[in-house]
């Protein structure tokens, strides 16, 4: 624990190259395409749009909770897959990082945590880019703005840390196990369809089982605050989110302690 | 006061066998041996056991083969690599030129790049806001300091990586072989800023394979070999006990190859082709040996060569001529000389023979040579012409360029004084 704190520590003193990193990764990550930055908020608008046209028009929902408005149901879509692309995208990203930037860990004293952070942080400024898009919808579809929406950063906050904890798990994991990336993105899958994003969390309300499951999944809690601050414009349920938080220190505190249990293996092993 | 101290410091390598590879996650989940899959089956001992001390100021010097726990060595003080047992202590801030130019991205420009590198190497913006002119300077890239690093020549890409390393202004740098690809007019730069430092005081751990300037920068150097200190102490020593330790296996390495049955008949056959002549008289065998009468594949300048020619005819021969020919690697004729361009006259040769020709002081420079042996008549018919069927390597610690070293001496008058070499 001690150790853990001296190298949370060290990951602070490491801000600047965080800061910097991220810059760098999101100023490149778009070099050279015509629209740019704009690009971080045309996936998940693409993405809303394929599910939009597929759950909306295909296969019409028969949730109350959009009174049959598939511009509605579009909005709560596009409230949960935006904070979800930035879980899964950091999460893809962080199994391939320490391997991408294997130069670094072999051949400069670089602080291998770094990347991690640098990778969940720049997916969380492409997830705040989408987000005045997102706020504008809201207010133009649906319902007024509550103050519960200040309540926003409470939810970023426990994702960041919840994201932070599973990066730090896969990227030290991969090193090791390369598979890791393909099962990921099954996992990624499950897990998409396991959180209420494409239907609304009451859906699953009439099976126990079912609900038990749902409500075990740490994400399901996020994205429901995700949904409760922008879209019922409600306060969301403190507790259950209190113990996602808690969740996600765990998680945090394991994904870090196994990092730096293999973090000397990594400058032979990427 | 030292810099750099070793105790005891091991750095051992795990080597996965090919099983290992195949290791899948699912396979050791399945199989319940996740933690024992990541044990490694063989382990490899890259650092031995060092005891090492570096003074401050001093610029320490570390030569060897592939191989021989250099570069571990040089990741060991860097921090790099952690060690597997020992105690390591370095005084100061270090700056490793390992990889110039680690961490570039290809896409940014020149300039972000510097910023962003230089904060990986633990400056601060403002600093680098500072040095920035100096670094751009330094590295020639005036012109291209706002293209991105993909567009890079690789030889623009090493200066600018050297330039911000250099400028993170370290009590201790570690150099490695970094200076290999630098161009004529590059490296003498980087080895100007390598003597700045020197006389600044500051430590320097030098790795290379360049003895020369080895021998030139370092204040004391050591050789490694298999993972442990084989040698230490004064440069020149150092150097001259490892070029000779090369040598040795060189020798060792073509006595080896002289026994091994499947070369010998790939040499029989490349024989048949390089060997010409009736045979009149036979040249049945030729020993290279050094003034002392060892026989030898390396030589140094100093130990000389002897060719023997053993030569048998079965009939009386009147006419002859013994001749030797000495060919560098690329076929340039280096020195050549026979019996008869020396005046001597044939009388008689019949029966076995041995004729030999002693070259006092082998003057030629570094590299591979070939030999022509031949006996023939004077006006040229050939008995026996082994062409380029042998061959001896010179080994000189100089450095000196051409095809034969003239025997030579500098003198300068008063008003010109150089230190005398060899320190």
């Amino acid at each position: 624990m001690a150790r853990l704190l001296r190298n949370l520590q060290e990951l602070y003193k490491y801000r600047v190259l965080v800061q910097n990193l991220v810059s760098r990764e999101l100023k490149a990550r778009y070099r050279g395409t015509v629209l740019g930055f704009l690009w971080s908020f045309f996936n998940p608008l693409l993405l809303m749009i394929i599910y939009t046209i597929v759950f909306g028009f295909i296969l019409p929902n028969r949730s109350t909770e959009f009174g049959n408005s598939p511009w509605l149901y579009a909005l709560f879509l596009f409230s949960g897959v935006l904070p979800w692309v930035w879980f899964s995208s950091s999460s893809i990203e962080s199994a391939n990082v320490l391997m991408i930037h294997g130069n670094l860990i072999k051949k400069i004293l670089f602080p291998a945590e770094v990347l991690p952070v640098v990778t969940v942080t720049s997916n969380l400024i492409h997830f705040s880019f989408g987000l005045p898009i997102l706020l504008l919808f809201v207010l133009i579809f649906g319902k007024p703005f509550t103050l519960n929406i200040l309540l926003l950063p409470v939810v970023v906050f426990i994702q960041y840390m919840f994201s932070l904890g599973f990066s730090f798990l896969l990227s030290a994991l991969t090193v090791h196990f390369r598979d890791i990336k393909d099962i990921l993105g099954n996992l990624l899958t499950f897990w998409f369809f396991s959180t209420p994003i494409v239907y609304p969390y009451s859906f699953v309300q009439k099976y126990k089982l079912l609900k038990t499951l749902i409500d075990l999944n740490p994400m399901t809690h996020i994205i429901e605050g995700y949904h409760y601050c922008l879209f019922y414009g409600q306060l969301f349920h403190w507790k259950k989110l209190g113990v996602t938080f808690i969740v996600s220190l765990v998680l945090f505190y394991v994904g870090y302690a196994v990092f730096d249990r293999l973090r000397d293996s990594f400058p032979e092993e990427v | 006061m030292f810099a750099i101290e070793l105790e005891n410091v091991s750095r051992v390598y795990q080597k996965y066998s090919a099983r290992h590879r195949f290791q899948t996650f699912k396979s050791a989940l399945v199989k319940g041996d996740l933690f024992r899959s990541m044990k490694a089956d063989e382990l490899v001992m890259a650092v031995d056991a060092i005891n090492l001390q570096v003074e401050k100021g001093m610029t320490f010097g570390v030569i060897g083969e592939n191989g021989s726990g250099k570069s571990t060595l040089l990741k060991l003080v860097a921090g790099i690599a952690k060690p597997t047992s020992g105690r390591l202590k370095v005084e100061g801030k270090i700056s490793a030129l390992i990889e110039l130019g680690a961490g570039f991205h290809p896409e940014i420009s020149g300039r972000e790049n510097v910023f962003i590198n230089g904060i990986m190497l633990g400056l601060s913006k403002k600093e680098i806001s500072r040095k920035f002119d100096e670094i751009v300077r330094f590295a020639e890239l005036e012109e291209f300091i706002d293209a991105p690093v993909k567009t890079y020549s690789s030889g623009m890409y090493m200066r600018l990586g050297f330039s911000v390393a250099i400028n993170v202004n370290p009590d201790v740098l570690l150099i490695d072989e970094v200076l290999a690809v630098g161009d004529a007019a590059f490296v003498p730069k980087c080895l100007d800023r390598i003597d700045d430092f020197r006389r600044r005081k500051k430590t320097i751990l030098f790795v290379s394979h360049d003895l020369a300037t080895v021998e030139k920068i370092c204040d004391k150097v050591a050789w490694m070999k298999g993972g442990k200190i084989q040698m230490l102490g004064e440069p020149k020593r150092v150097v001259d006990a490892y070029l000779q330790d090369i040598a040795a296996m060189q020798e060792e390495d073509y006595q080896k190859r002289k026994t091994d049955v499947d070369l010998e008949q790939k040499w029989e056959d490349e024989r048949r082709e390089k060997r010409w002549g009736k045979r009149e008289v036979e040249i049945r065998k030729v020993t290279l040996k050094n003034l002392r009468g060892e026989e030898k594949h390396v030589f140094t300048p100093e130990e000389g060569l002897v060719v023997e020619i053993d030569a048998a005819a079965n009939e009386p021969v009147k006419d002859f001529v013994f001749g030797i020919g000495i060919f560098n690697s690329q076929g340039i004729s280096c020195y050549g000389t026979n019996t008869n361009l020396e005046d001597y006259e044939p009388v008689v040769l019949q029966g076995e023979g041995k004729a030999a020709c002693r070259i006092e002081k082998l003057n030629l420079i570094n590299g591979t040579y070939y030999l022509d042996v031949a006996v023939h008549k004077r006006d040229g018919y050939p008995y026996d012409y082994h062409r380029n069927l042998y061959s001896f390597l010179v080994s000189s610690t100089l450095k000196d360029v051409g095809i034969a070293r003239l025997p030579h001496k500098w003198t300068f008058s008063p008003a010109i004084k150089f230190e005398t070499p060899g320190k």
